[in-house]
């Protein structure tokens, strides 16, 4: 008989259970959130009641243009971030198709991907300025390598199988390519540059943090020279929910796209 | 060794399929392997033959050479005179995974070799038509090989080879990944199909019933190094019914058959304790 319960290792429960239950997830931290502000346990300089932080919020976007922050963040980011796809993704697929390719680009990608982003930043400032170019250079050296080690890995499982039954079927080498490796691999491209995307937006925040004069990051950082505790944490909740938004709407994608997946 | 020589040639169809002295060696975990050893076969033109064998044996290795996916180390294989040097649309595989496209719906998958060799669209979906309804899936057409059970997702794969209309249809165990109810039934539409269209058909399996329900002639192989241990006539009345199976002649063949690849399979169990299996295999 199968096993009914709340406790049961790995038991369905309800669907309204379960968004109750995430729902009340949130529910817990804002609650533990205002017994240590009410309380009197934290100071309000260090963490201001929920309340105080919505205010902060609302003045964020009426008197210091809250929202031209969010958009320089996110304009960088689209811009590294579509730069990086525009040449990861045809070079993941090349060095998962062919072995030449691997071999050329393989050891020299895995060597650069373990060199932190961030420490390019002095580098990129030198060169670059602290303007946009190099906040997008930035997103572009911590997404693009990655990003074509990842689409490597999509393409390379793509089953030997498939392709040999349409060699079978007559296809040739440039047909085994488009009609089975490149479909065969979209659904696997598409979860790499979610992923990608998550990782973007810590990139450009430490870009930001750095040196900066506006954006998300310079919001944070001009915040704590002022001492505004409250447009700190508002910010970070920001990004919280812009990342959200983000992965969303890239699983969204997915379900359109890829029907077929199971 | 005696059946071999006593090879019978059909007088009346001319060979289709002339394999000589193939051979295959490779690798594995650092050990030389010799797979296949010095195979020669006929086959002539319509025949249902079957390559049976126990596991190991290297008969998948050699279907995968008369497909030209993988090339022998000496020997050759033509195929109506024609050397085999590589995968051909002339020569269709259904391999036992469900190889399906799973992007494309079952009406594309069966489309797709037609296409790929620039048919139009009308003619593909005419023979596509024609298929999905031999197969009985109709009313699946535009299903996705996700929503399909394993017995019918090798429909499509064998429906897909033969839309292309090849000389040939080479099928890997098939089968071998269904439940016995399933298998059986596939068994007897795949001959339905044979019936209809009379393809020349190399088929491969460890299964001893499937082959003697399946086959005209019965290529037994040996445990590694893979020889032909014997070739069997099927003398059973054709078109052949799921009743022919309980007849005194088929009990017959398949306990002749049995015994014979019953020796080779100890053999394999020995085998396989002392060099680890292929990765080819």
């Amino acid at each position: 008989m199968e096993k009914k319960g709340l406790l049961v290792p790995r038991a369905p429960i309800p669907r309204p259970l379960y968004l109750g239950l995430g729902i009340g997830g949130f529910a817990m931290v804002l609650v533990v959130w205002w017994a240590v502000t009410w309380s009197g346990l934290i100071q309000p300089f260090f963490l201001p009641p929920p309340e105080e932080v919505g205010k902060c919020g609302y003045q964020l976007f009426k008197e210091l243009d809250f929202l031209s922050d969010i958009w320089a963040s996110t304009y960088r980011i689209l811009a590294g971030f579509l730069i990086a796809a525009a040449l990861g993704v045809p070079l993941g697929l090349l060095m998962g198709t062919f072995r030449v390719a691997e071999a050329i680009f393989e050891p020299l990608i895995g060597f650069v991907r373990y060199m932190p982003a961030s420490a390019f930043i002095p580098l990129f400032i030198l060169w670059l300025g602290i303007g946009d170019l190099e906040k997008v250079a930035i997103i572009f050296v911590g997404s693009f390598f990655q990003l074509a080690l990842m689409v490597t890995v999509v393409a390379r499982s793509v089953p030997m199988d498939m392709l040999e039954t349409a060699y079978t079927l007559g296809a040739t080498r440039l047909q085994v390519v488009r009609k089975v490796l490149l479909p065969a691999s979209m659904p696997g491209i598409v979860d790499t540059l979610r992923i990608i995307m998550g990782w973007a937006w810590t990139y450009i925040i430490v870009a930001e943090l750095v040196a900066s004069e506006a954006g998300l990051g310079y919001r944070i950082l001009n915040s704590q020279r002022l001492l505004q505790t409250g447009n700190i944490i508002f910010s970070i909740i920001t990004i919280g929910v812009l990342g959200l938004i983000t992965d969303l709407a890239f699983k969204w994608l997915h379900r359109k796209l890829f029907p077929w997946t199971e | 060794m005696a059946a071999q020589e006593a090879f019978p040639v059909d007088g009346v169809n001319s060979v289709k399929l002339k394999v000589q002295g193939i051979t295959k060696r490779f690798r594995s975990h650092g050990v030389e392997v010799l797979a296949l050893d010095g195979i020669d076969m006929e086959i002539s033109d319509k025949e249902f033959a079957t390559i049976l064998g126990p596991s190991g044996c290297g008969k998948s290795t050699l279907l995968r050479i008369l497909a030209g996916l993988s090339s022998p180390t000496s020997g050759s294989a033509t195929l109506d005179g024609k050397l085999i040097q590589g995968p051909g649309r002339e020569r269709g595989m259904v391999f036992q995974n469900y190889t399906l496209f799973p992007w494309l719906t079952v009406r594309e998958n069966i489309e797709f070799g037609l296409r790929l060799s620039g048919k139009d669209k009308a003619h593909c979906q005419e023979v596509a038509n024609q298929f999905i309804e031999k197969i009985g899936l109709k009313g699946f057409e535009n299903a996705y090989p996700k929503s399909l059970s394993g017995g019918m997702k090798q429909r499509v794969a064998i429906a897909r080879a033969l839309a292309n209309d090849p000389s040939i249809l080479l099928l890997d165990e098939p089968f071998g990944a269904l439940d016995t109810q399933t298998r059986s039934l596939m068994q007897e539409l795949l001959l339905q199909i044979w019936e209809e269209f009379h393809k020349t058909i190399v088929f491969v399996t460890h299964d001893v019933e499937e082959a003697v329900f399946l086959s005209d002639r019965i290529f037994v192989m040996t445990a590694r190094p893979g020889r032909i241990k014997a070739v069997l006539e099927v003398p059973l009345p054709r078109p052949r019914g799921y009743e022919v199976k309980s007849s005194p002649e088929f009990l017959r063949v398949k306990d002749e058959v049995a015994r014979l690849i019953r020796e080779e399979s100890i053999k394999a169990m020995e085998w396989t304790l002392k060099v680890p299996p292929s990765e080819e295999d």
